[in-house]
């Protein structure tokens, strides 16, 4: 018999929460990252992205950087480049507004630039809040001159994923990857 | 109003940073747009120089970027104070990591010097240094003279620990040195002088 008080320690939850199996769509996420060679991972944290940042966090090869916002991504990867290693920045549909002018950076010096963005506000959205942000997303970054693809079922992402990475370090070119809200399903909110 | 940084001793920016270059032949040199990147710029054109001419608030960021992909050699961003204002966040993003080859030197003058010398935070009531130490850089330092040119070189040189230089300068106006604003062609010339290949 466990006493109840284990149950409800912080370091139980956190072992529970890290032990759970992801999604086999982020597992392929990371698959692609990590076969493509990635050296670092910048991000604003996102449940979508959670197995992609516990991996990178996990795996010696590659620099996991937390950022406080997501501009200092757009920048941070355009370094990693500078320096000969490909980087990708990971954030949510509100983050590619706090990044918008950062993005010039990528057409006036040609970097290629390959992100992944949880989506907001598109699907079974219970937070008002996000709206604004998640419907303007995919525009956002088409006015900034980015590349947009979107996966919206689990069997599309690698592929699509994959299609966008390759897009970007093998051809140069900006990519955003919208993975749908749809994806991470409806998130389960309760009253406290 | 407050201006507690008036009696601060200063240096002329051009003659510290062209110290600092000549001193640190090693470095790779990652600027913040304006001032910064002329007074780099004017110390001496150099292939691993990276001159920013916009994206700002992006320069500490771009060199960490660039310190954890090149961890042998010593990396440098060079910009000032209104510049790192507006990515002040990334002080705290590079304090996370604490690459051992990356330092930081703003040259602070107090003032948005491209845009009609308005006075920034920095002489209204902001610590730089007392920021960047708060964020977790703990060898964080400000100097105001040229003698300080050899910490700060040494510190790059060194290797040993991220560094966070304050430097006081005169809020004066040199003559502007222009570098290159082909933006694809600094970025490659950097690359190759790298080894890097195109892809």
């Amino acid at each position: 018999m466990i006493p109840s008080f284990i149950h409800s320690s912080p370091l139980k939850k956190a072992m529970n929460h890290t032990s759970a199996p992801a999604p086999a769509w982020q597992e392929a996420v990371f698959k692609v990252l990590k076969e493509g060679g990635v050296r670092q991972i910048a991000y604003v944290p996102d449940a979508g992205h959670s197995h992609a940042i516990r991996s990178a966090i996990a795996d010696p090869e590659i620099e996991d950087v937390v950022l406080t916002t997501e501009e200092e991504g757009v920048a941070l990867v355009s370094g990693a480049w500078l320096g000969g290693q490909r980087a990708v920045l990971l954030m949510q549909s509100s983050g590619v507004g706090n990044c918008v002018n950062m993005f010039s950076l990528l057409q006036a010096a040609d970097f290629p630039f390959f992100t992944l963005v949880t989506m907001r506000g598109e699907y079974a959205e219970f937070n008002g809040w996000q709206g604004p942000m998640g419907k303007a997303t995919q525009a956002a970054l088409e006015l900034m001159g980015i590349h947009v693809l979107r996966a919206s079922h689990p069997d599309e992402v690698e592929e699509i994923v994959s299609a966008g990475f390759d897009a970007a370090f093998e051809g140069g070119d900006k990519v955003a990857v919208l993975l749908g809200q749809s994806l991470i399903g409806r998130k389960k909110w309760e009253s406290k | 109003m407050m201006s507690h940084n008036i009696s601060q001793p200063r240096v002329d920016r051009r003659e510290f940073v062209a110290q600092l270059i000549a001193k640190t032949p090693d470095a790779l040199i990652v600027t913040g747009l304006g001032s910064a990147a002329y007074d780099v710029f004017a110390s001496g054109d150099r292939d691993r120089n990276y001159y920013l001419w916009g994206a700002m608030g992006g320069a500490s960021s771009m060199g960490l970027g660039l310190a954890l992909a090149q961890p042998d050699k010593p990396v440098v961003v060079i910009t000032g104070d209104g510049e790192q204002l507006m990515g002040i966040g990334s002080l705290a993003t590079i304090a996370a990591k604490q690459p051992k080859n990356l330092t930081v030197v703003v040259l602070d003058n107090g003032h948005f010097g491209e845009t009609g010398m308005q006075r920034s935070h920095s002489s209204l009531g902001t610590d730089l240094v007392a920021v960047a130490k708060g964020f977790g850089i703990s060898d964080a330092f400000a100097i105001g003279s040229l003698e300080g040119c050899q910490d700060v070189a040494r510190r790059i040189n060194a290797r040993d620990g991220t560094a966070f230089a304050q430097v006081f300068i005169d809020a004066d106006e040199p003559q502007r040195a222009l570098p290159p604003r082909d933006g694809p062609f600094i970025k490659n010339r950097f690359r190759a002088a790298l080894g890097l290949k195109p892809f």
